[in-house]
């Protein structure tokens, strides 16, 4: 396999626009003639299924939750990046392509993220034209906040709940074109292998959830937008169905996985309070606009946090980080925090928390204007820990959040398999090592409205595609394939639950894979997980049948799939030699402990190529190089 | 599509045609308790008001065609939506649903107007045709109300009655403004001073009247 | 603390159901309602019993997909909160729990407490949206949309589509969901020039789901986890109205 990144060539200013205008288009009226399969409502997947049947495809949708207005992006709190300049701060495309690329650890592909930059712009134009409520200001002009490792304001937002704005705004345009007939929506329905046909990707084998029926889609290509797979912790702010089935499946069709321990754990998640816990909830980033980071300097200090004097607190960020201060970017912040417990300095029983402090913002701008700006997510951390931010400080820690790594794309986000396109937080994307707060919401919504519905066109006029029906005997041995491992799940009637698996699994990637790693710990897990893997193909109990809803079975196709790609993220883990964003290797750190870079041997992006269930995936490398950005030491001091 | 079969098809219009015409009779009915309070006063205003109102003739008729047309159009609208109340959840909660904030007035307002309307009827002939008055004189509204109520159980009908009439109004009043998009956004938008008032107005008005004729207060 | 479940059973659409009792020992009151839920699930299934089925995705109270009816009220009984938010902490313990799933023609039951919401789609579908196809937007800033208005609208924009109004309503009636669209779109500049077909075709298609009128019983308000006012149904009313009544908008022909 070769990783062809088809970069245009130019100065990046102009690549995208020549790019949009040497690749081939698909003639108006044969555009009908194309069925293009999305799977995935979330803002990746439903803002490319209206904008590709706008122009005129025709167009299946599928989702796991009832209504595609479910997909996790409807959780998004914080707000969507764009490089408007409108406060006249010294923004521009290029900064905001400069803090992408320097965010990311250096760790992405120049071209993609100045695209990425450049469209921002048309974002926020489109979805004002859709009504989404931007926050705005008095005199009626749209309102930014900042956020996370960004020192201009160039964040829009919709009060808290950003994500769910935008989500509706286009599952709206998705509904609209549905009620023209140019998408059918397929709710309740899981892909659960992808049919490779001739070396192409032309459909897809899915699970109606309700009857349980096993049936093929075939069309004329296929687009992921399934998000992420940060479930594989169990613990995660990830909406509970969040999962990597279909992209693993898809990586087991040969499409190349990258860069898979890329991971981003989220500063200001609430902490965990028990055993049962299920999910962890996240306290938005821009909370840390006005919250102040700290814990006490003296070891075990079990004082109620108002009698702590100033003096005695270490507000760790504003310290360390003197001009990000408690904005520092994500990876930095969490691993601050993380230190200070090990200190043995956390707050909150069990000591996993670091305070998050309104006092001195209330005391600047009044309890209204901190009402007007965190309502929302002030009355969500009372409702969950029964504390009232506005009287004491909220506590924090950090939770496993957002996967950079996903499915290997080029620059026209099409997979190592012709016709397979991977848009969203499913494909290894434009954060590198690590994303800055606000900008997968961007991606998202920039490869899903614009760029996949120029790219797709091309892969359609030039492919010369054969015609295959739901009678093609390849289809038939998915279906079946998919079938039998249905079955064998109900088959084996073990005596453990597939969510007592999950906790295990995540447990060990906490422990081993998370925060912080070292060679022997990934060795370690590289051994554990196999085991448990074997343990659950012999032990899991999945009661209930296959043809009708069986939310036990849904749970344990996903979790034999996290069970695989966690050994890949140990693998990969394991292989990267240094310290890069979201990716920090204790062997490889700076004498104050700050992540240390090797670009000299690690400058690349790792794709994982499937070479079957008992032999181990093999590396390909996309080199990266960065003309623009000069690669240094990142320092947010 | 025209725009009145536009509005009796759908529940929204239905609701709007109920609060028009439950408007109209709320009118009358304001007028009708202040002129039935003249019995306060002796027979000679009670009686010339009801002499002016038929001596009018056309006009009279015309008032009570809209009131026929009215009531007849609510009546049907309130059916119409009852059956798609039903409709709409065939199968209901096993252990039932606890009402919240809905008041007694808004949950009995189906049944509440059912009993109006038979009351309706049997006022009609009570009062106007005069069939079912003991001994009915055309003409003399204040001796046919007085005769009419020294019978407790024609009392405690009426006052049952209006009870109900109260009930319908301070939830209808209420409902009506914004059944016709009228009400202004509010804070508390379950507050409903105004209906409150008319309906305790209608209620009262009405009810001590028979309370009155047979404490013989009024004789 | 122990409580005592009464849960919904059924197997299927067309199955017959009935409230099975269910105990919960050693219930924290830190759990939120669904681990209370999986913690149940879990034990049936060691005990090789069929878990309960609920719908469920963020737990964060913004996807909608969670929908129980707890002790008769949609989302149980703390005001402003969904049923993922609901923590045990507000039940007392001992107490005796019966949850049933949504009820309405519109929302057959799928199995056990999960429910068929997609009429709730299809109400968007008829018009719940701006026709704006991908490009060709105009800069963000040349609308100017006063704060408050926007503010007005995104109070309304916060619907999550879970249907307790519908749940609640004792018509069954979906007019709060709908009228929280026609008023977060019928408030921006962006949402006038289809504002008045739009009401009439979402009306409508509310009226063929089957959903009921609006006698303005008020407990859909209640019950709503995003506190959505009843004001919104005014408007909608409203505008209906005009669009049926006063002519110039144009909007009965374009109705059909
Ligand atoms: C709590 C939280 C807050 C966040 N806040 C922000 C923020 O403020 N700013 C920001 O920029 N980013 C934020 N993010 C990140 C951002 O929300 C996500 O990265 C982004 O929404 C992912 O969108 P997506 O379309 O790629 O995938 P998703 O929105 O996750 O959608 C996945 C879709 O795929 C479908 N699907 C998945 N698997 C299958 C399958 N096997 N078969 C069929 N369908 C399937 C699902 O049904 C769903 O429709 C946040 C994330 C979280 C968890
Ligand atoms: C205690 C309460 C009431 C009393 C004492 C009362 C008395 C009367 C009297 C005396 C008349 C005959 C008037 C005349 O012929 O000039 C009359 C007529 C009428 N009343 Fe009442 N009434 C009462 C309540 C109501 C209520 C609650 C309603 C409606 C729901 C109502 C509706 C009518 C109607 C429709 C007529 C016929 C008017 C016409 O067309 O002549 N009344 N009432
Ligand atoms: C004296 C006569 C009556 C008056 C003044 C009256 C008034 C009203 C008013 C103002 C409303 C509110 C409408 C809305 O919310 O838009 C209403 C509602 C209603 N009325 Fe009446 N009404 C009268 C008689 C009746 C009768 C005779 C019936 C039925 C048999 C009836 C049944 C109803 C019902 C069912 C509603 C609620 C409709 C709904 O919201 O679903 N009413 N009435
Ligand atoms: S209006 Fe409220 S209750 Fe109804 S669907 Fe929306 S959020 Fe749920
Ligand atoms: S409860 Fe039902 S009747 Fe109307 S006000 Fe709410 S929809
Ligand atoms: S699970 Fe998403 S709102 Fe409750």
């Amino acid at each position: 396999m070769e990783l062809r990144s088809r970069v245009p060539g130019g100065p990046i200013e102009e690549k995208w626009d020549r790019h949009r205008f040497e690749m081939k288009l698909v003639n108006p009226a044969n555009k009908r003639k194309h069925t293009v399969l999305v799977v995935g409502s979330g803002l990746a997947g439903a803002s490319a299924a209206a904008s590709l049947s706008e122009l005129g495809y025709k167009v299946k949708c599928f989702c796991f939750q009832d209504s595609p207005r479910r997909a996790h992006s409807i959780a998004a709190q914080g707000g969507i990046n764009a490089a408007k300049n409108y406060r006249n701060d010294g923004d521009s495309i290029y900064r905001l392509f400069y803090d992408t690329v320097k965010g990311g650890d250096f760790r992405s592909r120049e071209a993609n993220v100045y695209r990425l930059a450049q469209i921002s712009v048309e974002i926020i134009d489109q979805c004002v034209a859709q009504g989404v409520p931007f926050a705005r200001e008095y005199g009626g002009l749209l309102a930014n906040r900042s956020f996370g490792g960004a020192q201009v304001s160039r964040t829009f937002y919709a009060r808290g709940q950003t994500g769910q704005q935008l989500l509706l705004g286009a599952y709206q345009q998705m509904e609209k074109e549905i009620g023209r007939g140019g998408v059918t929506m397929y709710p309740r329905t899981e892909m659960l292998d992808l049919v490779v046909i001739e070396g192409r990707a032309r459909g897809i084998v899915v699970r109606d959830m309700v009857s349980g029926k096993i049936s093929t889609h075939l069309a004329d290509a296929v687009v992921l937008g399934t998000g992420g797979y940060g479930n594989v912790f169990y613990l995660s702010t990830n909406a509970k169905g969040s999962n990597a089935t279909a992209i693993w499946r898809a990586y087991k069709r040969g499409a190349a996985f990258a860069n898979p321990c890329y991971t981003q754990i989220h500063p200001t998640c609430i902490p965990v309070s028990g055993e049962y816990q299920s999910k962890l909830t996240l306290m938005s980033e821009s909370l840390r606009n006005d919250g102040r980071v700290w814990v006490p300097k003296q070891k075990g200090d079990k004082r109620p946090p108002d009698q702590i004097p100033d003096a005695e607190r270490d507000y760790y960020l504003e310290r360390k980080y003197p001009s990000f201060g408690n904005l520092a970017p994500r990876d930095i912040a969490s691993r601050a925090a993380k230190e200070v417990c090990d200190e043995m300095r956390g707050v909150g029983e069990g000591g996993l928390g670091v305070y998050l402090d309104f006092a001195d913002a209330i005391k600047r701008l009044g309890v209204q204007t901190i009402r007007e700006r965190y309502g929302n997510l002030f009355e969500m951390y009372q409702r969950i820990t029964d504390e009232n931010p506005y009287q004491g400080p909220m506590r924090i820690y950090p939770a496993v959040h957002y996967t950079m790594g996903g499915l290997w794309v080029d620059y026209n986000l099409m997979s190592t398999i012709p016709g397979l396109h991977v848009i969203g937080e499913a494909n290894f994307s434009d954060h590198g090592a690590n994303r800055l707060g606000a900008s997968a919401l961007m991606q998202g919504l920039a490869d899903g409205y614009f760029i996949l519905p120029a790219t797709i066109s091309d892969y359609l006029a030039s492919a010369k595609l054969s015609k295959v029906d739901p009678g093609h005997p390849e289809c038939r041995r998915m279906e079946e394939e998919v079938a039998s491992n249905t079955r064998r799940l109900l088959g084996i009637q073990g005596k453990r639950t597939v969510d007592s698996f999950h906790r295990e699994l995540g447990k060990l990637m906490w422990d081993y894979c998370g925060m912080a790693r070292n060679a022997t710990g990934l060795k370690k897990a590289l051994s554990l997980i196999p085991e448990l893997r074997a343990e659950f193909w012999r032990n899991v109990n999945v009661p209930g049948s296959d043809t009708e809803l069986n939310q036990a079975l849904e749970k344990a196709g996903r979790v034999a799939d996290f069970l695989e790609l966690a050994e890949l993220m140990c693998l990969d883990a394991l292989h990267r030699e240094e310290s890069c964003g979201g990716h920090f290797r204790e062997e490889f750190q700076t004498e104050d402990g700050e992540a240390l870079r090797d670009d000299e041997h690690f400058a690349y992006v790792a794709a994982w190529e499937y070479q079957g269930s008992n032999a181990s995936p093999e590396l390909h490398k996309e080199p990266l190089e960065f003309e623009y950005v000069r690669l240094a030491q990142r320092s947010y001091k | 599509m025209n725009r009145l079969q536009l509005l009796w098809k759908s529940s929204v219009g239905k609701k709007f045609i109920m609060a028009v015409t439950g408007l109209i009779w709320v009118v009358y009915l304001i007028t009708h308790v202040l002129a039935n309070l003249l019995v306060f006063q002796g027979p000679a205003k009670i009686n010339a008001y009801s002499a002016f109102l038929h001596g009018t003739g056309g006009a009279l008729w015309a008032a009570r065609l809209v009131l026929i047309v009215a009531l007849v159009l609510h009546v049907v609208a309130a059916v119409q939506l009852a059956e798609r109340r039903h409709e709409a959840r065939p199968v209901g909660y096993a252990a039932g649903r606890e009402p919240q904030v809905s008041t007694v007035a808004s949950r009995s307002i189906r049944w509440g107007g059912a009993v109006i309307l038979a009351f309706l009827v049997y006022h009609l002939l009570h009062f106007t045709v005069g069939t079912a008055h003991p001994n009915f004189v055309e003409g003399d509204p204040y001796h046919n109300v007085v005769a009419g109520f020294h019978n407790p159980l024609v009392v405690v009908f009426y006052l049952i009655a209006m009870a109900f009439v109260g009930l319908h109004l301070y939830h209808g009043i209420w409902s009506s403004g914004r059944s016709l998009g009228m009400s202004p956004p509010s804070p508390r938008p379950l507050r409903r001073t105004l209906a409150l008032a008319l309906a305790l107005l209608v209620w009262l008005g009405f009810s001590v009247i028979p309370i009155a004729v047979y404490a013989g207060v009024v004789r | 603390m122990k409580l005592t479940l009464r849960v919904w059973r059924q197997s299927g659409p067309s199955a017959p159901g009935r409230l099975v009792q269910y105990e919960a020992p050693a219930i924290s009151p830190d759990m939120s309602f669904l681990e209370m839920l999986d913690v149940v699930n879990e034990r049936l299934i060691e005990e090789g019993e069929v878990p309960i089925a609920f719908d469920h995705d963020c737990r964060e109270g913004i996807c909608g997909s969670c929908s129980l009816m707890i002790n008769g009220i949609p989302h149980g009984p703390m005001p402003g909160t969904a049923t993922c938010q609901l923590h045990m902490r507000s039940f007392s313990d001992g107490a005796v729990i019966t949850i049933e799933p949504f009820r309405a023609r519109a929302f057959p039951v799928v199995r056990d407490l999960v429910v068929n919401r997609g009429a709730l789609d299809r109400i968007i579908q008829a018009g719940g949206y701006i026709d704006s196809p991908t490009g060709g937007a105009p800069d963000g800033n040349t609308l100017l949309i006063p704060k408050d208005r926007v503010d007005t609208a995104m109070d309304a924009a916060q619907c999550i589509g879970c249907g307790a109004c519908v749940a609640a309503c004792p018509n069954g009636s979906a007019s709060l969901f709908t009228a929280a669209k026609v008023t977060h779109l019928g408030l921006l500049p962006q949402g006038q020039p289809e504002r008045y077909r739009r009401v009439l075709r979402m009306v409508a298609q509310m009226d063929i789901e089957h959903f009921g009128g609006c006698t303005l019983y008020g407990e859909c308000q209640d019950a709503c986890p995003k506190l959505i006012s009843i004001d919104t149904i005014t408007r909608m009313n409203r505008d209906f109205l005009k669009a049926t009544l006063s002519s110039g908008h144009g909007a009965v022909a374009q109705s059909d």
